[in-house]
């Protein structure tokens, strides 16, 4: 199923292969993590050197890679990749927004007392952990780092959980734009001399602020937009680099889906957003599918609806059961299968994988193995 | 337990799990069985998502409510709408006497900027419109769909921190009233929902933990949803069970059979695995409602969830389940 016999249609083993950086999106609670693990580990095994950057992973992965926990730097996963003369490496990472964003501050200030000064604002603190984006913000910003200031071959990032693809693409740009904001050049007029009417108008907006939330939550603000004068210019440039990465042709849009009808719209919606960007999808991994059972040869035919009917004429006996759990099967399948025939038709010619619910937790490098080669095509379907 | 009893046990119940659980099928399906014991009940969807409008066939939510169930005939009647954190500031700045400043706000984009600058601000004014409700008595019964997992412990947890970070003013007072609202038993409850998955399994436990702990507020019993129904006779192989029967298999058939027999017990064993570990690590009562096998959930298997809840409920042992 996803080797394509039709010329000119791309394999999802020939994506990953061409890609640089992998990034995988769609909406919370359809495996992101896992399937962004598995194609980091498949590229290793081929002998490439790899690292996953994952957001907020289930303890589990962490243990299933064989590491105690994961960490806001790559630690290597052992592997077969360990032989002498493999060439892969794999190693694997878990994004803390608020380290990747002091890391940023550090970067970008002028010196260091510029930074202790931002670092310690009360305003700064919570913009680091609850600005809305700032984790896209430093999941983009992190993968910026690891594909051009690292050594690797192929970059693969999980995204945060978010409904609006944007926030990942968008990201880079908003703290820009943000410190940038209107407001802010109300706030701080005051201090810069502005002229007396906006003046004027600054002050009674703040006066306005001021009554709904307490004057000291102002103070902060002015306090650390101040702070950042003069590291605008850096950010931006930085944005637009991360920009640019995200739209390069060695880099990979993934968009993970499970069959459900709300989770193949939210990935509907993805692939629209993604598209209005210029950004195709490059494949569509549909996770979680339920298995048809469908007979090889064909000979044991029939819709969800015929099982349902043998069922009931034997109603009572063990084999009315088997029937029944077949036609669960094939009812969900069917209805599955007809969800995501829009959603393939729309990121066509991109492959789709559909990876079956698996009757085991995933609990060890082997599961994900598994899972792999049912993602590279090589599991005979 | 009496589900009208049940249902009314607190003004408020808030639906919280984690992202792909039927958090939204399980809020709609306690909304219709309030509705079933005569209670006028309110739907409150946050984070501009569609899941109910698509499950009762009607158009997208909005702020101003939208009738979900015609009250009458024994129903109560279920409304619904969204709740964003820009209406529900207007609003209440409108109700307390300050148009002229919320247009202001509102207009310059002071609101993000706050929100950014006090993150929970936002998650407090979407209480507050709740909690409003609740007082109003215009409804026995609001139902909160609340943002997934993670964030809604955050979400839950603001009002203790807003009440520390703003010391003056509207949003402080607001702060201080959702708190009341949190902590109180008798006005508000959480009902976690789950899957009886390995992940979502240990996500409700830690979130259990730190929104009694944290936040000091009351869950309800545990809503474990999509739990496959137990099939006895895939015990016995297909083709012993189709001797029995005195039914012939096709060729290939026996095959077919098996392997979607073994699954579905695989899958069962997972499941069990869960509730049992559910139980063990979390003392709560559970709530078991059954897979449905199909990807778009209709009113029709609205309905059907809310009489199975409604059974599991009168289920529920009379004393201390929901205290």
């Amino acid at each position: 199923m996803n080797r394509s016999d039709a010329a000119g249609v791309t394999t999802f083993s020939e994506v990953v292969g061409s890609s640089h950086v992998v990034v995988c999106c769609g909406s919370g609670g359809v495996g992101k993590t896992t399937m962004a693990a598995v194609i980091a580990l498949r590229a290793a095994a081929e002998g490439r050197r790899t690292v996953v950057v994952t957001i907020d992973p289930a303890r589990r992965l962490a243990d299933a890679l064989g590491l105690a926990e994961l960490t806001n730097e790559p630690a290597p996963i052992s592997g077969p990749w360990d032989e002498p003369g493999h060439g892969g490496e794999m190693s694997a990472m878990m994004l803390d927004t608020k380290a990747t964003f002091d890391g940023l501050v550090q970067r970008y200030a002028a010196d260091s007392e510029q930074a202790e000064r931002i670092l310690a604002n009360t305003f700064y603190e919570n913009i680091s952990g609850a600005l809305s984006g700032t984790q896209e913000y430093m999941a983009s910003e992190k993968l910026y780092e690891l594909a051009v200031e690292g050594d690797y071959d192929l970059v693969v990032v999980d995204t945060p959980p978010t409904r609006n693809a944007l926030d990942f693409i968008d990201a880079p740009q908003r703290l820009a734009h943000f410190l940038d904001h209107r407001l802010y050049k109300v706030f701080m007029a005051p201090t810069r001399g502005f002229v007396k009417a906006v003046n004027v108008a600054a002050q009674a907006l703040t006066r306005s602020i001021a009554k709904v939330v307490g004057a000291e939550v102002i103070g902060d603000a002015i306090a650390f937009f101040g702070a950042f004068e003069g590291m605008e210019s850096g950010f931006q440039e930085r944005a637009s680099h991360v920009h640019q990465l995200l739209r390069r042709s060695d880099t990979a849009f993934v968009l993970v889906a499970s069959p459900k009808s709300d989770t193949v719209a939210e990935a509907d919606y993805f692939a629209t957003e993604l598209a209005g960007h210029g950004i195709g999808v490059r494949a569509l991994v549909v996770n979680r599918m339920q298995p048809a059972f469908a007979a090889t040869d064909g000979t044991v035919a029939g819709g969800a609806a015929a099982i349902r009917a043998r069922a009931a004429s034997l109603e009572g006996t063990a084999l009315a059961d088997h029937y029944t759990a077949l036609a669960d099967a094939r009812q969900l399948a069917e209805g599955e299968e007809g969800h995501l025939s829009g959603l393939a038709e729309k990121v066509a010619p991109a492959p789709v994988v559909r990876v079956p619910v698996q009757a085991v937790e995933v609990t060890d490098l082997e599961h994900l193995d598994a899972l792999g080669e049912i993602m590279f095509g090589d599991a005979g379907n | 337990m009496d589900p009208e009893q049940f249902f009314t046990a607190s003004g408020v119940i808030i639906v919280a799990g984690k992202g792909g659980v039927g958090k939204t099928a399980v809020a709609s399906a306690l909304t219709t069985a309030a509705s079933a014991a005569g209670l006028r009940t309110v739907l409150i969807e946050l984070e501009g998502k569609s899941g109910i409008a698509s499950m009762f066939g009607v158009e997208p939510l909005r702020f101003d409510e939208q009738v979900l169930i015609e009250a009458g005939d024994g129903q109560g009647g279920v409304t619904a709408r969204t709740i964003t954190p820009d209406e529900a500031l207007v609003n209440y700045l409108r109700e307390h006497g300050l148009s002229r400043i919320s247009n202001r706000l509102v207009a310059s984009g002071a609101v993000e900027l706050v929100s950014t600058a006090v993150p929970g601000i936002r998650d407090i004014l979407v209480l507050g419109e709740v909690k409003r409700l609740e007082r109003a008595g215009e409804y026995d019964l609001v139902v909160v769909d609340a943002p997934a997992a993670g964030h809604a412990i955050s979400f839950l947890r603001s009002a203790a921190g807003l009440v520390d970070a703003v010391s003056v003013g509207p949003i402080n007072s607001q702060a201080r009233e959702v708190l009341a609202l949190l902590g109180d038993p008798r006005r508000c409850r959480v009902l976690l929902v789950t899957a009886p998955e390995e992940t979502p399994v240990n996500e409700l436990i830690e979130t259990a933990y730190s929104l009694e702990d944290e936040v000091g507020l009351t869950l309800g019993p545990v809503v474990v949803n999509g739990l496959l129904e137990e099939l006895p006779g895939l015990e016995v192989d297909p083709v012993t069970a189709a001797a029995d029967a005195g039914a012939r298999l096709l060729e290939g058939e026996a095959e077919v059979l098996a392997a979607s027999s073994d699954f579905r017990r695989a899958r069962r064993a997972l499941q069990d695995a869960q509730l049992d570990r559910l139980a063990m690590e979390l003392p709560l009562p559970q709530l078991h409602l059954p897979f449905m096998f199909t990807t778009d959930l209709d009113a029709h298997d609205v309905h059907h969830l809310s009489e199975v809840l409604w059974e599991r409920v009168e289920a529920l042992p009379t004393v201390g389940s929901s205290a």
